[in-house]
Parts: structure tokens; sequence; C-alpha cells
């Protein structure tokens, strides 16, 4: 059955409006745009380097979904753990990870945050509260609850942030997840990346439910839709659960309403969607645009200071590009390592 | 005729029971449903219905009577009409609690035709396991049952260590679905005794964050069976984490919980896994067979920094083994122990499996056949060398398991055994195993089913040319 593709005009719907977007100092809007900037440009180099054989296998692009994990990562303070899916490079960008080791990493190389051994889906970093990368549909969600549980068993006030698609949302460990979370008062912000498709199937064909922040409801877990492609939405909305979580109330569902511009993966020919569809998020909602347009307006920083930024950013992933392809690939004794801890 | 009221069993696999209570006396009239004793095991506390109406004639068993075997006569209830006198009938046997009868050491008359001259035949070795050389000589031992071990071994841990926790089915409030983690609640509290809901694949994926983030939990399956709901957060998430990043993040987790057939519960809670996890590069897999290995290897368990999976078994739980007197009693993962010396035929056997071996091994010595018994105990990482040095001696092997055969642990033995000792070998490898066919219910086929004691002794003897 052979679904029409949405209508583009509607393909961002407006958010429920609760919560005005969070006013962000200028020094946050730089930030935020500095590093929505570095996951674009990172994205769009190691889909490059895909095509030049540098990297195989998978490779699950961020492009597009920027603002979530930026606005996200604003409210979190050390000792706060985040975990994701596969769509995950820039997650770990955003979390303070360095785009050498990302990069090196997605190339197979031994400096890449894993030695070489992950790959694209499986990187982590426990001094950065990186806990992956996790290459099964839906499976972070119980590690990510799991994660908070030792928050609460230590009784500190950090949080998990738990990152998962519209199609993970259909998994029922999900909903395992919620049913404990709420019993037990976890903390744990639940952010489902709604961009729309799980794959090829968007999301009015798989779901009964397409309001996906009410898959909370019948655990009694709050959750709200957010403009996930303005930071300033995301922020404002983190910040909401970020303290509905560290005050010990217990989970929190943001629905995050995104869209990625790329295929699922390299491989994906894109042909559940139109290009127009596409094309009318690019242009009027895209999350480093929009930044960049009301820096500019609010006269925050001049386009030189902007240029300045872009260029930095591209420096900072060309280098980390440079570094992967030169970097050796693991010494074959690696093969052996690693399978046991002593 | 007077109707005569039977010790129930309680569960599938138990056996005997204490009759705690009598809650009616003799002559008192009593209806259908009405409760007429409170039986008690390791496990619960339960009520013993009337299943007929009339008078309780006679009460059989007295209150406070321990160790009442299952189907033994409690009490007759007089029908209507029906007087004292009607109790002369065959009278009732209480059966007295016996140690179980020691397997007849059969002549072997019928078979020492074949080979070998039969005299003199060495005396058969103690049932007894031998003493663990990780054991100092002298040690005091107490005697208990492995399902008491397995409960001191996570007290202790927990005692030691605030980030161990234990969570799971019925775990605290219900004191354990089969008792082991009996009064760890009371002590440890509900913040490190933790009851989940019924879903293995959210909880273990659960225990799984935490352990990354840096406790240390057991994870109780109530069986090994609906872990297979979980089998993915086991496999893609604990044991292959540590891989992924580099060595950057372990998951430092015991799962554990009765594996195997239990006794009459069919195809779905009747399976052995030991394979299943044994092929796993990341987890480390033990599955003991006496109290004294549940308690060494699950404090050894709870403490390596790899996932463990530590499979138990329904019918040990109940039985007694002496368990060393030691302030922490810790033994090694990944070495097999030779539970019974000999110099004809190796039998290698874990957890169940044992139970067949050591009968089976008696047997034998009675038609002159001297069974080396390994308890591998350990099944990943496993311990070659132990079966390699056995084998390189007797020339022969027997593998024994209540799994299916095909890649099972048996098989890898097999292939194990091939190529470290192939010149050894006087006799192709044999196995016993669970026969090739989902676990029936009926008893007849459930038997059938499983490995026995003369299946294990036909292989022995069959590698011996006997």
């Amino acid at each position: 059955m052979a679904a029409a593709p949405p209508s583009s005009a509607k393909i961002m719907p407006a958010t429920n409006g609760k919560g005005l977007p969070a006013t962000l100092s200028r020094e946050e809007e730089l930030a935020a745009y500095r590093m929505m900037l570095t996951i674009r440009r990172f994205e769009e180099k190691a889909g490059q380097m895909y095509g030049m054989g540098l990297i195989g296998g998978f490779c699950h692009l961020y492009i597009g979904q920027e603002a979530v994990v930026v606005g996200m990562q604003m409210v979190l303070k050390p000792g706060d753990q985040v975990i994701t899916g596969y769509r995950d490079h820039g997650h770990m960008i955003a979390c303070g990870m360095d785009p050498r080791g990302v990069m090196a990493e997605l190339a197979g190389r031994s400096h890449g945050y894993s030695k070489g051994k992950g790959g694209s889906m499986h990187m982590f970093s426990v001094e950065k509260g990186f806990y992956g990368g996790h290459g099964i549909v839906g499976a972070q969600v119980p590690i990510g609850t799991g994660l908070a549980f030792a928050n609460r068993y230590r009784g500190n006030d950090n949080i998990c942030v738990t990152y998962f698609g519209d199609g993970a949302a259909n998994q029922g460990q999900v909903y395992e997840s919620f049913n404990m979370a709420e019993l037990w008062k976890l903390p744990v912000v639940y952010v489902i990346e709604n961009n729309r498709y799980a794959m090829g199937t968007a999301i009015t064909r798989s779901s009964a439910e397409t309001n996906l922040s009410r898959r909370g409801l019948s655990f009694n877990i709050p959750g709200e839709q957010v403009d996930g492609m303005d930071v300033r939405a995301v922020k404002a909305a983190g910040e909401k659960a970020a303290a509905w979580c560290r005050a010990g109330n217990g989970p929190y569902i943001l629905e995050m309403l995104t869209y990625r511009y790329r295929g699922h993966s390299m491989s994906d020919p894109a042909k559940y969607r139109t290009r127009e569809e596409v094309d009318e998020v690019r242009t009027h909602h895209d999350p480093i645009d929009t930044a960049r347009r009301r820096i500019l307006e609010n006269r925050l920083a001049g386009e030189d200071e902007l240029k300045k930024i872009d260029s930095e950013v591209r420096e900072l992933i060309n280098e980390a590009s440079e570094f992967a392809t030169h970097d050796p690939e693991p010494d074959a004794a690696e093969l052996y390592t690693d399978v046991y801890r002593d | 005729m007077p109707i005569q009221v039977l010790m129930p069993a309680l569960s599938p696999t138990m056996e005997k029971g204490n009759l705690a209570k009598w809650l009616k006396k003799e002559g008192d009239a009593v209806k259908s449903g009405d409760v007429i004793a409170e039986i008690e095991t390791d496990k619960a506390t339960m009520e013993v219905e009337a299943a007929d109406d009339g008078t309780l004639g006679k009460i059989l068993v007295p209150e406070g009577s321990v160790d009442v075997a299952v189907n033994t006569p409690i009490a007759v209830i007089l029908n209507e009409g029906e007087d004292s006198s009607a109790l002369k009938a065959p009278k009732p046997q209480v059966q007295r609690p016996t140690p179980p009868p020691a397997p007849a050491a059969k002549s072997g008359a019928k078979d020492s035709a074949v080979a070998r001259p039969q005299a003199p035949f060495a005396a058969p070795a103690p049932m007894q396991p031998l003493l663990d050389p990780d054991i100092p000589e002298g040690t005091e031992m107490v005697t208990m049952t492995m399902r008491e071990a397995l409960r001191d071994a996570m007290a202790e841990e927990m005692r030691r260590d605030k980030d161990v926790f234990v969570m799971g089915e019925e775990v605290a409030e219900y004191q354990g679905a089969y008792k082991v983690t009996q009064g760890l609640l009371q002590e440890f509290g509900p913040q490190r005794v933790i009851d989940t809901p019924i879903t293995e694949h959210g909880f273990a994926g659960l225990g799984i964050g935490a352990a990354f983030a840096g406790l240390k939990p057991i994870v109780e399956f109530m069986t090994f069976n609906f872990a297979m709901q979980a089998m993915d957060q086991l496999i893609n998430s604990a044991a292959k984490t540590l891989y992924m990043s580099g060595g950057q993040m372990g998951c430092q987790i015991v799962f554990r919980g009765p594996n195997g057939a239990a006794a009459r519960v069919a195809a779905q809670h009747s399976q052995d896994y030991s394979a299943w996890y044994s092929h796993i590069p990341g987890l480390k897999v033990i599955a003991p067979s006496n109290a004294a290995d549940a308690k060494g290897l699950l404090k050894a368990a709870i403490r390596d920094p790899n996932p463990v999976i530590f499979l138990e078994n329904e019918i040990l739980y109940g039985r007694s083994s002496p368990v060393p007197k030691i302030d922490d009693f810790v033994l090694p993962i990944g070495k097999a122990k030779i539970a019974r010396p000999g110099n004809d035929v190796t039998i290698i056997a874990w957890s169940m499996g044992m139970t067949y071996a050591l009968k089976a091994a008696e047997e034998l010595a009675g038609m002159g056949i001297d069974a080396e018994i390994i308890d591998l105990r350990t099944l990943r990482p496993m311990d070659t060398a132990t079966i390699v040095a056995s084998v390189q001696k007797t020339g022969r092997a027997v593998t024994v398991e209540e799994g299916w055969q095909q890649c099972g642990v048996g098989a890898e033995i097999a292939a194990r055994i091939m190529e470290h000792a192939f010149d050894y070998l006087d006799a192709p490898v044999a196995r016993v195993s669970g026969k090739d066919v989902p676990m029936p219910y009926a008893a007849n086929l459930e038997k059938l089913a499983l490995p026995s004691v003369a299946e294990v002794v036909e292989a022995a003897k069959a590698v011996c040319y006997r």
C-alpha cells in the first residue's frame, strides 16, 4: 500500500505551544550556533568520506536534527548521562567528544573512540557522560532508564537523557521502561526525535497514535511536543523536563518534531518522500539558518563574526578528517583484546 | 470407604515437606474446601483443603512432622455413616524421612562375560565430591542447601559492597519465587532488593544500564526460560559493549536463576540454555552442581568485572552438601574440578548432569569400570586443560547434558578433545544429552527425553567396548 507523501505545507506541525522559547544570552546563541554548525559540517564531511570509501558499513547522518541535541545539552550539568541509538554522531560532538576521535572511529582507525572496533553506531565516552551509540532499535531505552536508576540509587540529582526515534517509539521495551521509570520515579528525560520516518516508513503508516508525546499517558508520564527545529524551544522544554526529573518527580517525555534531510543511511534512495518536502523544511525551518538569522536580527553578532565561526568550524572538521584519514588501522593484535576485562 | 488425605506437592519439584499445623482435630466435621492443615517447604507455606465432606476420622501424621514425603497419607476422612471401625482398613503407612537409597551396585554379571574379567574391583568411590583443591585442608564444613548457599553468597557480597543490589520478579516481598533471595529484603531494604514488573526485556536492559553506570546488579530471572525475552539485551548490550567501546566501558552484572528442566512443566518451561550462552564471547557462563561451588562461584561472579550468566537448577536448590566455613570463600571462575578420580573413562558433566554422572560412576565401579568425573562448573571460559589431561589418562570420554546435541556443549567438548587429544582416544567421544524434541509433559515421556543414569552407564560401557 503506497501512501501519498504528506503535503509539504503541513510538514512541520505547530507544537502545542507549551513553553515559550527560552531567551538565550548572546554567548548561548553563539555557542549553540557554533555547535549546530560543527555537527552539520561533521556530518557533511562524513558523507563525503563515505563516498570516498573511507567510512564503511552503516552511517546514519544527523543533518537537519542538530537543534535537538544542542538544545538539550544546554540544560545538562556534570554527571548527567546521555544515551542514544545509532544516529549518534551529533550527540557525541554535543557531549564534547573530540571530532577527531569520532571521525577516526567512523573510519575504523586505531585512535577512534573504540579503537576502530565499534564504528559509527558504537562509541562511548564515560568521561563526557556519553553511554552510546546503540545499534538495536529501542535497546538504549531500558539502558538509559538503568543509568537513571543508578542516579536514584546513589541519591544524586543527576538525570539521564535517553534519545530514541519515532520508529523506536513502537518498541515493546520502551513501554517496559516507561513503566519502571514512573513506578520508581527515575530521573530520565525521554527525548523522542520524531523525524517523521522510521527508515522509509512514514509515522502515519507505522503508528496508531502519531502524537508521540502522549505515549506515556497510561503510565502517568507527562509529555509535550516541542519544535525540534528551534534550539531555543528545545532548551526551554529541556529545562522544564530536567527540573522535573531532578526534583524527584520521575520521568518526562519530550517529543521533538524534527526532520532529517539525508536518507536513513547512506544507501537510502529516499523514494518515500518528495524532493519538495525536503526543500520546504530546509528552506523554512532549518535550525542553523534560523539561529543565524536571529543572531543577525538581534545584532548579537555581525556577519564577520559568524563567518569567523564558520571558518573555525570548517577547520576543525577538516582537521578531524585529516586525522582520521592518516590514523593507522588498529593493530591486528587488537582483534583479541577487550573481550573480557581482567 | 474412608478417604485418605495425601501430602500434597506444592511445586513441580517438591519431594517432601513439613506438616506445620493441624487446623482440625479428630472428630471434627469437615466440608469440601475447608482448610484442615498447613504444610510448609523451604519455599513456601500452604494450606491443605479437604476435598470431600465428612468427619476427620484420624490424623496419621502429627503436627510438627518434618520431611513428610509427597503422597504420604496424612489423614483419613470418614464419609457420612462411617465410623472409626472403617479405619481398620489397610493401615496407611507414614513414611519416615530416610536418606535416598544408594543405588544398588549391580553385580554386572550379565555384562561381565563380554570384556574384562570381573575381579578385583576397586571399592566404589564415595558419592561425596572430592574436597576442592581451593579449599584448605582441615576447613570446617557446614551442610546447607544450594538455595541457602546462593543466598549467603549474595548477602555476603551485598554487605561487602554497597554497589551490589538484586532485582527481579518476586525477589523482595515474596522472598524469591524459589526462595533464593529469602531474607535479603529484611537485611538490605527495598532500595537494594527490588521487585520488578514481569518485563524481562526491560529490567534486564535496566540492569545493564545500571552496570554501565558502575553499579553491580544481580538480576534474577525467575527461570532462564523467560530470559529469552531479554536475550537481545544480554548479548547485544551486556556481552559486546566492552569490545565495541574499545575496552572503555564494561558491564559488571550477574544474570542468575534456574536453568534446565524442573519437573512436569513441559516444553516452554524446561530448557537448558548452557549451549546458548556458552556461544557468546564476552559472557562468562557458570553452572554449579553443589552448594559449595554455588557459593564460591556466585561470589566470584558478583566480583567479576564482566557479565556473568549463572545457571542454577531448581531440582538442585533443595539438595544439601558441605560448604566450607570460611569468611570469604571465593572460587576461581573457569576451573573445572575432578569430582571423582578414575582411570578408565572420563565423564564430563556440570549442574544437574553431575547427579547422573556420579550415580553412574558408582554403578560402573560395580562393573569394574573406574570412571573419572569432571565437574566443569564453568562453561565459558571452558577448562580445556583439565578435560584434555583426563582424556590423555583414560583415553575415553562421555559428556552429559540436558541440552540438545546439535551445537551443544557436549559437541564443543568432543571437538576440543579431538583437537587436543585425538591420538590418545581409544574410542569416539560419546554424548548423553536431552533428546532432540521439545520437552513433553507426560511423566513417562519427560523421563525419556532427559538424560538418565542408565544412559550414562551405557555410554561409558560403550566407549570402554564393554
